[in-house]
């Protein structure tokens, strides 16, 4: 056992360097091509905010359509393509892409100690792919909308809606290919471009979380390809695979949807998940609780993840025995996540803690991920999951795993690195009055969504019977509340880009290799390829260091 | 039940009024809430223990207090324990759920059978004595009820909250299940798969009656013919007996006792004769040629509604000898032709 004083650097001595990964290249050109890794990350970060604030919108006018039972704000057609256009931003233009593709891509190749990812040029495509497929939805709801939710179920999505299910299902298939690649990039990357001495067992769990959830982009995202290929194929010229009467599966296309968009889940928490580790070390100042455990419980989370997708189709008629299966490995897809909850929570003990707002964030996590993964057993119980299933319950079970834990993890992760990023901090007190705002506005709109869904209120309804009335009227209030929540870190932090205070190299006292070169960083990250000779989050070596000579340039 | 069950009528009545749980007027209801109540005390367990872990480590290690952090590594003896009490309660809740899983969508052998047929966007029930009722259900008490769903069109999914069941109406598929409602009064009925434009109109209420009620509202609502009997007067209108007439040199096979049998097919396997196969072999019936006949009965695809098909399977059903059984076509006085296609009305 040893001891770690932390001691913060004084940051009113601070400098912003001169020569930065942001300035040493002007134009719009120089961004547009860049093959800089946290340039694209830049790219990503603008991208995927405004996409927030598109499928955002769209989750406004659901709230306020359902203020009232009737369907009075839009007619029920309209409310089907706002909340399928919600779920298609924010699911494949949002939460899929937005914590690798921003926070991944800027941090993987600095905390490994490579100068950029293995494939530059392809991890540009994959922005450009994402354009596209942005572009393609956008296109699709400016033209009339889709309304077959984001499931595409067939034979809805195949022969009954007159909507633009062909551009939204290119739109969802370029997204996929764009989320490849990055999953691609990373692997390799994680692989080949270690610098010395960083070994498997050194690397951030950050890094961790982003291997796993990255062989689940590579193996998961062909098979939604496939699948929304075919339903193209079946609207178009009518292949019939999944028609009946031709001899087709209409359950085939909820297998493929699902083999994919099960493990999407985790891909979408798992990114998260590694920010949480990262920000609950650093700010108990004290190594991550079972780092094996945590490290392989995101592998176990990536394998066992492949193997559940059924539990979406216990209602829906699959044989009795694949369902006993398939129940009982959801329960055992818990179990990593528990583990994580309680070694995150270990980490605090005998810490040093401060209170900043990245950790006011993983505390959200952990307590909304706690709700959403218990409800997750609640709906993996298949006697349980028959009553529970297509209602509210479900609407808010998957709110609390992905807003609540995946959106959280996020926000922690932008304020976490924001001085990285930038080179400024962020205005810690309407942060803080930003995370507390962010936390019970969405219990408020999602605890009552719970209680909807044992009274039975269907998921999807734009009309729905009067006694429902009041635990909707305080979920749409808690909405607006959530709302206010995420309007107000888009404001301090453009702000802080020009007034924030200067971060200096490391504000945190963090022990990333990222916290140990300039903010914002150089194009190359490094001056000299780091060696690295001790664990990941060893404050001792943090405190020991003797002081860098050079860590800026300029 | 474990707790008193004076204590748990007072608790659900109390929930119930407060709109925070719906009432209980089925078998499986209060077994159902039973389970939930067991999931909710887990999470609670979970969530209060974690809860507590950060708060009062936040408390007790904040910097003030304890400015220097001590360098642990992890503990196996912990880990393991937060791996296996987790991993032993969800096993609880898998075998729990299992059980009762098995049991809504296991009819027990003496339910009596309703067809329920979803469309966008409505519900059609079809009760055995030819009752037929949009989005709504009428049911008596005490007696185990199947519904036998099937969609005409895209997946539907038939909820009934107060019973706590729900199963999803497949497009060319026939699936079950069942419930014994246990207090009369009328509830909510819902759609709540995702069907297009009108899915939140999809909804319906169902009646629970007593048996007798049941018997007389069943008497007062009746079209005048049985569904096997309207089943009998398609089999006629679509010519089925000219191959299936049950006599030597007929071209099709005797339908006769067919229903319950094991029947060798063509292909050379064995196939259970269930209503399934009765309707995928009229639909599709190059795929089920019964051993020893040609292959020549054009396919049915699309002439006959879901509705009609679920007539010619009762119909099917009753034929137990190659002599007509109820000659129910001179006896009924109706003059209405039988549906021939999807969307037509009925007698």
């Amino acid at each position: 056992m040893s001891a770690t004083i932390v001691s913060l650097p004084d940051q009113s001595t601070a400098r912003l360097p001169k020569v930065n990964y942001l300035n040493n290249e002007h134009g719009l050109l120089s961004w547009l091509l860049t093959g800089d890794h946290k340039r694209i990350a830049v790219l990503y970060l603008i991208s995927t905010t405004f996409f927030f604030f598109v499928g955002g919108a769209a989750a406004a006018l659901i709230r306020m359509e359902l203020l009232t039972p009737q369907s009075d704000l839009m007619a029920p057609d309209t409310y089907n393509k706002v909340f399928s256009a919600h779920g298609l931003v924010m699911v494949f233009l949002f939460l899929v892409p937005v914590v690798p593709a921003v926070f991944g891509n800027f941090l993987i190749p600095i905390m490994i100690g490579a100068k950029d990812l293995a494939f530059p040029k392809i991890n540009l495509l994959s922005w450009y792919l994402y354009m596209i497929a942005g572009t393609l939805m956008l296109a699709t709801l400016i033209f009339g909308g889709v309304d077959t939710g984001w499931t595409f179920t067939t034979p809805l999505s195949t022969h009954y809606v007159n909507t633009n299910v062909v551009s939204a299902g290119m739109a969802v298939f370029v997204a996929g290919f764009s989320s490849i690649f990055t999953g691609l990039n990373f692997i390799v990357t994680i692989h080949r471009m270690r610098a010395p001495g960083m070994t498997w067992f050194r690397m951030p769990l950050f890094v961790w979380a982003h291997y796993a959830a990255s062989i689940q982009m590579v193996l998961g995202t062909p098979v939604v390809a496939i699948a929304i290929i075919l339903v193209i194929l079946e609207r178009t010229i009518g292949i019939g695979v999944f028609d009946p009467t031709k001899g087709g599966d209409p359950l085939l296309f909820q297998h493929l949807f699902w083999f994919y968009s099960h493990p999407a889940v985790y891909i979408m928490i798992l990114p998260p998940m590694g920010v949480i580790s990262e920000v609950m070390s650093t700010f108990s100042r004290k190594r991550v609780f079972g780092y094996t455990a945590v490290a392989f419980s995101s592998v176990a989370i990536a394998v066992f993840g492949f193997f559940v997708w059924a539990h979406h189709m216990f209602i829906m008629g699959i044989s009795s025995y694949s369902a006993l299966v398939f129940s009982l490995l959801t329960m055992l897809v818990a179990v990593p996540s528990a583990i994580k909850i309680f070694n995150w929570s270990f980490t605090m003990y005998k810490g040093s803690i401060t209170f900043e707002t990245p950790l006011l964030y993983a505390f959200g996590f952990i307590g909304l991920f706690t709700v959403g993964g218990l409800t997750g057993v609640f709906l993996g119980t298949m006697g349980a999951d028959i009553h529970l299933t297509e209602t509210y319950f479900i609407v808010a079970h998957f709110h609390f795993v992905m807003v609540g834990g995946g959106l959280m993890g996020y926000l922690a992760a932008i304020h976490f690195w924001w001085p990285k990023m930038t080179g400024r901090m962020y205005p810690e007190t309407f942060s803080k009055l930003a995370a507390v705002t962010v936390f019970i506005g969405f219990n408020l709109t999602f605890l009552p969504q719970f209680i909807l869904g044992y009274m039975g209120m269907p998921r999807r309804y734009a009309a729905y019977p009067p006694e429902f009335q009041v635990l909707n009227v305080l979920s749409t209030a808690g909405a607006t509340v959530l709302g206010l929540g995420y309007l107000l870190p888009m404001i301090y932090l453009v702000w802080s880009l020009k007034y924030g205070k200067i971060a200096g190299n490391n504000p945190w006292q963090a022990t990333g290799l990222e916290w140990q070169i300039q903010s914002p960083p150089l194009t190359e990250n490094f001056l000299v390829t780091p060696i690295v000779d001790h664990d990941a989050y060893d404050y001792e070596w943090l405190a020991h260091q003797t002081p860098r000579e050079v860590t800026t340039v300029g | 039940m474990p707790i008193s069950p004076v204590i748990w009528q007072f608790w659900e009545k109390w929930l119930t009024n407060f709109g925070l749980l719906p009432k209980e007027a089925s078998t499986i209801a209060p077994e159902m809430d039973a389970l939930f109540w067991f999931l909710i005390l887990i999470s609670l367990f979970g969530l209060v223990l974690v809860i507590a872990l950060v708060t009062y480590f936040s408390a007790r290690y904040q910097k003030d207090l304890h400015p220097v952090a001590e360098d642990i590594e992890g503990s196996t003896v912990l880990e393991v324990t937060w791996t296996l009490i987790p991993l032993i309660l969800f096993l609880v809740c898998f075998v729990w759920g299992a059980l009762l899983y098995f049991r809504i969508y296991t009819p027990p052998v003496n339910a009596m059978n309703i067809y329920v047929v979803g469309k966008q966007w409505m519900w059609k029930a079809e009760h055995p004595g030819g009752q037929h009722e949009i989005n709504s259900l009428h049911v008596p008490t005490g007696v185990p009820v199947q519904l036998t769903l099937i969609s005409q069109d895209v997946f539907h999914s038939f909820s009934i909250p107060a019973f706590r069941i729900k199963r999803e109406a497949i497009p060319g598929r026939y699936s079950t299940v069942w419930f014994q409602a246990t207090k009369e009064g009328t509830y909510d009925l819902f759609c709540t798969q995702y069907c297009g434009t009108s899915h939140s109109a999809m909804i319906g209420s169902v009646t629970v009656m007593s048996p007798e009620d049941y018997k007389a509202w069943a008497a007062s609502s009746t079209s005048g013919s049985s569904l096997a009997q309207n089943g009998e007067r398609l089999f006629a209108s679509m010519q089925c007996n000219a191959c299936h007439n049950g006599t030597a040199e007929a071209r099709g096979p005797s339908l006769a006792g067919v229903y319950g049998s094991k029947l060798l097919l063509a292909s050379g396997s064995d196939a259970f004769v269930d209503e399934a196969f009765l309707r995928q072999a009229i639909l599709n019936p190059s795929q089920h040629v019964t051993a020893g006949y040609a292959p020549i009965m054009p396919t049915y695809q699309g002439q006959i509604s879901e509705d009609g098909l679920i007539d010619l399977v009762e119909y099917i059903k009753t034929l137990h000898s190659n002599e007509r059984p109820q000659q129910t076509l001179t006896s009924t006085t109706s003059t209405e032709a039988a549906p021939t296609a999807a969307g037509m009305v009925k007698p």
